[in-house]
C-alpha cells in the first residue's frame, strides 16, 4: 500500500508553497500531486513554475512519484490553454479532475489517472475508461467501503484485476461541491471578479457552522469543502483487505508530517494507540455508508 | 425555433406540459434511477406506455431521465430502466453515468442520447469525450456558466446545447455536489435525492421556526419570515458572527430576458426545472414559456418580456424571488 499527498486544495503564497513542498519531499510518501485545481485566477505558481516545482522535487526524490492535478471546473477558454499545457506536459503523469482532461488525454493517447471529482461509481465505467488510458483512480469521497468493495469485484469479474490502481482520499477536508460562485468573495461582500484574492487570507479554508455552532463546511473559493475532516487512519487494514492500493493525504498548513508519520506507521502494521495529533474535528461516515460528517469510534 | 422542454412528475403534469405547448417533456421512473427520486413521483411500467401515447398523439417529443450513477448493486435496475424505455420508443435518453452511456450505446444504437446536466460537462473539450465515445447528440448544459461563457462554448460545441430556463436553482455544477450525502446520506449521484424529504424535520420553539435536516438546523425563521423547503445550500449559517445565507438565497432561476440571446448563441433548447413541482405548476410555467418563445419568434428584434409572465414565474418561484444566476457575471 503507497502513501500520497493530494493537490494542495487551498491558495497559500509562493513562498509557502515552495516550503511546504520541500519539507514534503522529505516525508515518507511515494506520490506527490502539484497544481492548481480550484481556481484558475490563483496564480502564486503559474504552470512553468508547477512543472519547474515538479522537476525539482523529482530530482530531490527521484523515486518519487510526482503527478501533474488538473482543474476540477472549466469555464472559460483562457482555462482550457491551460489544461492543455498540463496535459502535454511530456514528462509528468496527469491527474484528469474534469472530462476536459480526460477528453485531451485520450486524444493523445497519454496514459492518465482521474482524482475524486470524476464520476466514477461502478466497474463498467472504469473498464471503459480503462480502455482509454485510465490506470489509477480516486474514488468519489461520498462512496463507501461495501461500494467499493463490490466495484473492485466486478472488476475483476471483468478481468481487469491489478489493471487499475485504487486510491482513497483518506485524510482531510472533503472536496464536496463546485460552483460558478465564488463563496469566500461573497463572505467578504465582494464580486467574483474583484475577490481581491481573499482566499489568501485562509490558508485552512473558511469554517462555515449552523446558527447552533455545529461544524458544517469549509469554504474555499469557488470550492465547499467538509466541516470536518475525514479520517481513515484506523480503517487502513479494512482498506488494505477490500484491495486499496493508495491511501491519499489532503495538505493542510499544520501537522502534516505527524499525519503522514501516523499513516505510515499503520500502514506498517504499526498500531499506535495514541494518536499524536488532533482527531476532534474528524469524520469518517462515508467510509460505512453514512452521513458523511459522521464519526464512528 | 428554440425547444421547450418541460418537466413532468405525474400523469396529470404530463398532459398540462402537452396540452400547453411543451415540444417536449420529460419524465423519470419510480426509482433511484432518476435525479428526482421522490415519494410518490413519476412514472411505471404500468402508466408510461399511456402517458408517452397522450404525447406522442399530439405531437410532444418524451425524453426519459436515467441521469444517476449505479453502484454495483443496483447495476441491472439501470440497465432494465434503458431497455424499458428503448422498447416504448421514447424520443431521447437523458444520461449521466459513463457506463449507462456505454450500455444505451451498445444495446440501443438508434434511440438519441443525451447528456445529462448531471454529467457535469461544461467546456467543448468535455462535450467531445461523450460525443466522441457515446454519440451523444445532445447536452443539457451545468448551471455555471455565464451567457459570455455559453456562447463560446456553443460555437465549438459538437453537439445540440439544452439549457436551463427557469426553476429551482442548483447553485453548485451538478452531477458534483456531495453536500446532501454529507448531512443526510443520500445524494443526487448515489440516489436522486438532494437533502431528502424524509431527513426533513419542522419544529417550533421559543426562538423560531426552525427547519433541520438530519438534526443540522438549516434555518429558523420569525413571524414575519417566509419558511422554505431546508436544502443545504439555501440554508442560514454562521460565518464567525455573522449569520446569513452564505451559498444562496431561497431563489428560482428564470432567464426570460435572456430568450433573444441563448437564441442567437445557437441554443437548441430551453430546459424547464420541476419534475417534483404540482401540475398546476408545470401548466402555469409552460404556458408563459409558449407564450413568451412565440412572441419572440413572431417579431425577434421587438421583444420585451411581459410584466405578466413575471407575476406568473415570481408565484411559483421559492422566495418568491428570481435571479438570472450564474449566466449573469455579477451573481457569481
Amino acid at each position: 500500500m503507497q502513501l500520497s499527498l493530494g493537490p494542495l486544495l487551498y491558495f497559500w503564497s509562493f513562498d509557502d508553497i515552495q516550503s511546504f513542498y520541500h519539507s514534503m519531499i522529505e516525508q515518507p510518501l511515494d506520490i506527490i500531486y502539484l497544481g492548481e485545481t480550484v481556481c484558475s485566477k490563483r496564480r502564486s505558481l503559474n504552470f512553468e513554475q508547477w512543472l519547474a516545482l515538479a522537476q525539482e522535487l523529482k530530482q530531490l526524490s527521484p523515486e518519487t512519484d510526482i503527478v501533474l492535478s488538473t482543474l476540477s471546473l472549466i469555464e472559460a477558454e483562457s482555462e482550457l490553454k491551460t489544461l492543455r499545457r498540463y496535459c502535454n506536459n511530456g514528462e509528468f503523469r496527469v491527474e484528469a479532475n474534469d472530462m476536459a482532461a480526460v477528453n485531451l488525454l485520450v486524444e493523445q493517447g497519454i496514459p492518465f489517472s482521474t482524482g475524486p471529482t470524476i464520476n466514477i461509481y461502478n466497474a463498467q465505467t472504469l473498464s471503459i475508461l480503462h480502455k482509454q488510458g485510465l490506470q489509477r483512480w480516486v474514488m468519489p469521497v461520498e462512496l463507501s467501503a461495501q461500494t467499493l468493495k463490490e466495484i473492485l469485484q466486478d472488476l475483476d469479474a471483468l478481468g481487469l484485476s491489478g489493471k487499475i490502481a485504487t486510491e482513497v482520499f483518506s485524510y482531510g477536508h472533503m472536496p464536496l461541491a463546485l460552483s460558478a460562485r465564488c463563496f469566500t468573495a461573497r463572505a467578504h461582500n465582494l464580486p467574483k471578479d474583484q475577490c481581491d484574492l481573499k482566499c489568501l487570507d485562509y490558508p485552512d479554508g473558511l469554517q462555515v457552522k449552523s446558527q447552533e455552532d455545529q461544524s458544517l463546511f469549509t469554504l474555499n473559493g469557488i470550492q465547499t469543502l467538509s466541516g470536518l475532516r475525514n479520517d481513515l487512519l484506523h480503517e487502513i487494514p479494512d482498506m488494505q483487505s477490500i484491495g486499496v492500493d493508495i491511501v491519499r493525504l489532503s495538505p493542510r498548513r499544520q501537522q502534516m508530517p505527524e499525519i503522514i508519520n501516523a499513516y505510515a506507521r499503520r500502514i506498517n502494521g504499526i498500531n499506535d494507540n495514541s494518536p499524536l495529533y488532533t482527531r476532534d474535528e474528524n469524520c469518517n461516515g462515508y467510509w460505512y455508508g453514512e452521513p458523511g460528517m459522521i464519526q464512528n469510534p | 425555433m428554440i425547444e421547450l422542454v418541460c418537466p413532468a412528475g405525474n400523469f396529470p403534469a404530463l398532459k398540462e406540459a402537452v396540452n400547453n405547448g411543451a415540444n417536449a417533456v420529460y419524465i423519470g421512473f419510480k426509482d433511484d434511477t432518476n435525479a428526482r427520486h421522490f415519494a410518490g413521483l413519476n412514472f411505471n411500467e404500468k402508466n408510461l406506455p399511456k402517458a408517452i401515447d397522450y404525447a406522442h398523439q399530439r405531437g410532444t417529443k418524451v425524453f426519459v431521465a436515467i441521469n444517476t450513477y449505479p453502484q454495483p448493486a443496483g447495476w441491472q435496475r439501470w440497465q432494465k430502466a434503458v431497455d424499458l424505455a428503448a422498447d416504448l420508443a421514447v424520443d431521447a435518453l437523458i444520461m449521466a453515468d459513463i457506463g449507462v452511456l456505454d450500455y444505451a450505446a451498445q444495446q440501443h444504437p438508434d434511440l438519441s442520447r443525451h447528456l445529462s446536466v448531471q454529467g457535469s460537462a461544461t467546456s467543448y473539450e468535455s462535450l467531445r469525450y461523450y460525443q466522441k465515445t457515446f454519440g451523444i447528440k445532445r447536452a443539457v448544459l451545468p448551471r455555471v456558466l455565464s451567457v459570455a461563457q455559453v456562447a463560446q462554448l456553443a460555437q465549438q460545441s459538437p453537439v445540440e446545447l439544452e439549457v436551463f430556463g427557469f426553476g429551482s436553482l442548483c447553485i453548485m455544477a451538478e452531477g458534483r455536489c456531495h453536500l446532501s450525502s454529507y448531512v443526510t446520506g443520500e445524494s443526487p449521484n448515489t440516489c436522486g435525492a438532494c437533502s431528502p424529504a424524509k431527513s426533513v424535520r419542522w419544529e417550533k420553539t421559543a426562538q423560531g421556526l426552525e427547519s433541520r435536516l438530519n438534526n443540522v438546523l438549516i434555518d429558523r425563521y420569525q413571524e414575519d419570515e417566509n419558511a422554505g423547503y431546508p436544502t443545504l445550500c439555501k440554508g442560514r449559517f454562521n460565518i464567525g458572527k455573522n449569520t446569513f445565507h452564505v451559498l444562496e438565497e431561497p431563489t428560482s432561476l428564470n432567464t426570460i430576458e435572456l430568450l433573444p440571446e441563448l437564441d442567437k448563441i445557437g441554443i437548441k433548447a430551453i430546459k424547464i426545472e420541476g419534475r417534483q413541482r404540482s401540475p398546476a405548476y408545470t401548466q402555469q410555467v409552460t404556458q408563459v414559456w409558449r407564450q413568451a418563445i412565440d412572441h419572440y419568434y413572431a417579431n425577434p428584434t421587438q421583444y420585451t418580456p411581459q410584466t405578466q409572465w413575471s407575476e406568473v414565474l415570481a408565484k411559483v418561484s421559492e422566495g418568491s424571488q428570481t435571479t438570472l444566476g450564474a449566466y449573469s457575471r455579477p451573481w457569481q
